[in-house]
């Protein structure tokens, strides 16, 4: 049984997002796709949710890719290989519910592409014809582009600035499929919340079934403090354990974004100190040389 | 010491004993102690100890140890401790309970072994919680913590799943046993509600770490970050990972909220959510040596009567931004579930108490939480549990201004391991069912502590895990191979 939990791979990919392939035996013999883990990068630091991207059996390894947004996730993308985490614990949350016979239509953005990936993956093994649709704001920022495609029927692509793949956002591509009466049973839809919601309004209109996982605050992820709920119909549900996949029709995004603010202030704070530490720190590196 | 007769501590009649005050506890200064996050009762002195231990009449016939949910033989250890020799009042007491450190702070004495000692009834009764507080500390800070001699290995295996007080005494006992015991916990830390619930200046978490520790010293095996029933299930720590019987002491990890309009506006939180922020992830030393946030407000209500609501609104007092902490309960004092002393201590403090009060609405603005409508209440008739049923009074709104409001109107049971476990039978609460040696409805399954009973105390969890722990060493010696 391990007590730590070594980075064996890291990888710097675009706009601040980072693969990590991390030991983690006891985790990947459960994993499934939709799941997540917890992380803590040293003692004093936060839990913070990843979804699991991928898994290897074999090499007992989770693959995560991290966007560095705030003091956690920074300080995430500044380890190396050969360091290691102080804890990762999981798998959490409800696996992702696939459906046989269907044609399943993925829509990722930011790190809900790499989220998005073990759900078509499952998708694809049990027959579905899976079109995953991908966006991000320029050619550079677009990852897992291989990825995806070794495990989708058909990629598309939509970049804010035109520089690849369709002009515009992904719900652009996902309408004018609709707007085509293309054939497509199940929309899944991973990424911000602005996203999610676009993607479930537009998908209201023309009946089609849609799932959404959600990321609201999470601490312990097992049921036990309630920061991460939501409301989903007229349910509060607890997204680590209810979730974090539900019915975008019926979920109340403005309460997620919200709560997704509650920490804000502190969050700025936060980030500020550990800026100011590291500009420091950085300095001296230099100065000693 | 012969124990049939009574020994004679210092050469006085019982009438005099009787005169002797209760040594008062030294604590911390209310308005001193209101912004720090130290412990608030200093201790005893070996001095004080052996003086408050003077006052026990060693009775023939000692009611205090009935009191006691795990029997702790009080007056033998008293004697000890009244003739100095506190080593052999540690052994006394570690005979029965593996945590004597905590249950000497948190044990609600007043309604266990302290109500029913003997002299009680004239005068105040024996300290017995800061006698047994005083020889767990005297024994960790001599570094004369002893271990006992551990029999050769069983060669069974024994899962217990959940390092709270009840998991924690069932591994301590079966590693005594010669057992293989490993504890499974799900969150990065071991101790249960003891480092997650209960706040530092109440119980210092070092003293958690050090009964940690001396478990592990006994050859437990401590596996945090595991949770069973998604990192592997129950029965796969069984079939596939060859544990001859496992113990759940899962506790009552599920948050109530209360349904009312608003609840889930920024800045009410579930007491769970709180005292986890400040206590497991030390949310008091944000930013500088903890990344996790805490709420940043002025005004804070805390909802609810029990030692939970206590540590909420003693903790939320403490961060130096707080200025006001109210504790908002719907019926009075008298029914108050908290203990006395954590009442007493709040009022100290300056935590105002709204009794027959109700929140009836969480107001907001922009998503935040600005207000708490509240309702008074007068009492009724009797209810169900005894107590008079609190009523509102028409018209009697009114609006606390608040930015944080902590719900802790209690914790129901979470359902993980009983989802992943078929066969596992639970009542309608959620709680497994058990009977008085833990054994549940399925083979080599044990389950107590706050799981079983629901939401109660550190020393009836301990001494669920005592019992179970005695059955199982049982079950798997019988059991063949
Ligand atoms: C189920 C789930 C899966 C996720 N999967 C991924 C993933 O695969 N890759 C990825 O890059 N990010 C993922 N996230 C988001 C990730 O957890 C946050 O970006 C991270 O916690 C930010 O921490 P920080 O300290 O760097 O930033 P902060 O500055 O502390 O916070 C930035 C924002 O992140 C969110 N956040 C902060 N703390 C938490 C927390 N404890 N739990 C959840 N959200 C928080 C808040 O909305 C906050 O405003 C996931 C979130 C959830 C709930
Ligand atoms: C704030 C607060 C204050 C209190 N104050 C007092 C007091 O002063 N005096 C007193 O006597 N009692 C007090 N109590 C009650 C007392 O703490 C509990 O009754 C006692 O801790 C119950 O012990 P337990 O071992 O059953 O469960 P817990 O202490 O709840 O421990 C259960 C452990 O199991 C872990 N777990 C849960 N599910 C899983 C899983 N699936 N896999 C692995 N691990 C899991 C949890 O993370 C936890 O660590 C208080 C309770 C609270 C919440
Ligand atoms: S364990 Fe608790 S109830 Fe028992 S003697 Fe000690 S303080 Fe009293
Ligand atoms: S009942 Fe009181 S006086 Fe009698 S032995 Fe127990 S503690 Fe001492
Ligand atoms: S993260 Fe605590 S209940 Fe979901």
């Amino acid at each position: 049984m391990l007590t730590v939990y070594p980075i064996l791979e890291k990888n710097d990919l675009a706009s601040k997002v980072y693969r990590y392939v991390i030991a983690a035996p006891d985790i990947v013999k459960k994993a499934k796709a939709g799941q997540f883990v917890i992380l803590r990068l040293h003692e004093g630091g936060e839990r913070i949710p990843i979804t699991l991207a991928d898994w290897d059996m074999q090499r007992g390894t989770v693959t995560l890719y991290v966007q560095a947004i705030g003091k956690t996730t920074t300080m995430m993308s500044m380890l190396k290989v050969g360091d290691f985490l102080t804890d990762v614990v999981g798998p959490f949350g409800l696996p992702s519910h696939v459906e046989k016979g269907k044609t399943f239509v993925a829509v990722g953005g930011g790190f809900g592409i790499a989220a998005i990936h073990p759900i078509v993956r499952a998708n694809k093994l049990v027959g579905n014809k899976t079109i995953s649709i991908i966006g991000a704001r320029s050619k550079e920022m677009i990852i897992m582009e291989d990825e995806m495609r070794a495990i989708s029927d058909e990629v598309r692509i939509a970049t804010d600035d035109g520089s690849y793949g369709t002009k515009g956002f992904v719900t652009t591509i996902l309408k004018s499929m609709l707007e085509h009466k293309e054939p497509v049973d199940v929309v899944l839809a991973i990424g911000p919340v602005i996203m999610m919601k676009a993607v479930s309004d537009l998908t209201k209109q023309y009946g089609v079934k849609t799932l959404v996982s959600l990321n609201p605050i999470m601490m312990d992820g097992t049921g036990m403090c309630g920061a991460c709920r939501v409301i989903v119909g007229d349910t509060m549900q607890f997204a680590c354990v209810d979730g974090p996949e539900f019915d975008g029709h019926a979920v109340d995004f403005n309460l997620l974004m919200a709560r997704q603010k509650m920490y804000s202030p502190q969050e700025k704070i936060s980030m500020e100190i550990f800026e100011k530490t590291c500009r420091t720190q950085e300095h001296r590196e230099t100065a000693a040389w | 010491m012969n124990e049939t007769t009574q020994p004679t501590i210092k050469k006085i009649s019982n009438k005099e004993r009787m005169k002797i005050p209760r040594h008062a506890m030294p604590e911390q200064e209310p308005l001193v102690r209101a912004k720090n996050f130290f412990e608030v009762p200093l201790g005893y002195t070996a001095d004080m100890a052996m003086e408050e231990a003077d006052r026990c009449l060693q009775c023939k016939d000692p009611k205090c140890i009935q009191g006691c949910p795990v029997n702790v033989k009080i007056p033998q250890f008293i004697f000890h401790v009244a003739m100095g020799n506190f080593e052999l009042a540690a052994n006394t007491l570690k005979e029965t309970n593996a945590l004597p450190a905590v249950c000497g702070r948190v044990c609600p004495q007043e309604e266990q072994c302290e109500t029913v000692c003997v002299i009680g009834g004239k005068v105040e009764p024996v300290a017995i919680g800061r006698l047994e507080r005083f020889v767990a500390d005297w024994e960790r800070a001599s570094r004369k913590v002893s271990l006992p001699a551990i029999p050769r290995s069983s060669g069974k295996k024994i899962a217990v799943i959940g390092a709270g007080p009840a998991g924690l005494t069932c591994a301590g006992d079966l590693a005594k046993l010669g057992h293989s015991v490993t504890v499974f916990e799900a969150l990065h830390k071991a101790g249960g509600v003891l480092v997650y619930g209960i706040p530092e200046f109440r119980l210092p978490k070092q003293i958690v770490e050090a009964e940690v520790q001396y478990l592990e010293k006994l050859g437990v095996k401590i596996q945090c970050n595991f949770v069973v029933g998604m990192t592997r299930t129950v029965d796969e720590l069984m079939t596939e990972d060859g544990y001859d019987a496992v113990f759940i002491g899962t506790g009552a990890g599920l948050p109530y909220f209360m349904g009312l309009p608003g609840e889930n506006l920024n800045g009410v939180y579930s007491a769970n959510e709180f005292l986890t922020r400040m206590n497991l992830m030390k949310g008091f030393e944000f930013p500088n040596n903890a990344d996790t946030p805490v709420p940043m407000a002025k005004h804070v209500a805390v909802i609810g009567g029990g030692n939970t609501a206590m540590d909420a609104a003693r903790t939320a007092l403490r961060l130096q931004w707080t200025e006001k902490v109210y504790i908002v309960y719907r019926r009075s004092l008298v029914e108050m579930p908290a203990r006395k002393e954590e009442i007493h201590h709040g009022e100290q403090e300056g935590i105002e108490f709204l009794l027959l009060t109700n929140p009836t609405r969480f107001l907001g603005e922009n998503g935040w939480l600005t207000g708490m409508e509240c309702q008074k209440m007068e009492l009724g008739e009797p209810d169900a549990s005894g107590r008079r049923k609190p009523v509102p009074i028409n018209g009697s709104e009114f609006v606390l201004t608040v930015e944080s409001a902590i719900v802790a109107t209690g914790n129901g049971s979470n359902p993980l391991i009983n989802k992943t476990t078929p066969g596992l039978t639970a009542n309608k609460y959620g709680n497994i069912i058990a009977d008085e040696s833990g054994k549940t409805s399925r083979e080599g399954m044990w389950a107590g502590g706050d799981i079983v009973i629901g939401a109660a105390t550190v020393i009836k969890a301990m001494g669920a895990g005592k019992k179970a722990a005695a059955a199982i060493h049982e079950y798997v010696t019988a059991k063949k191979k």
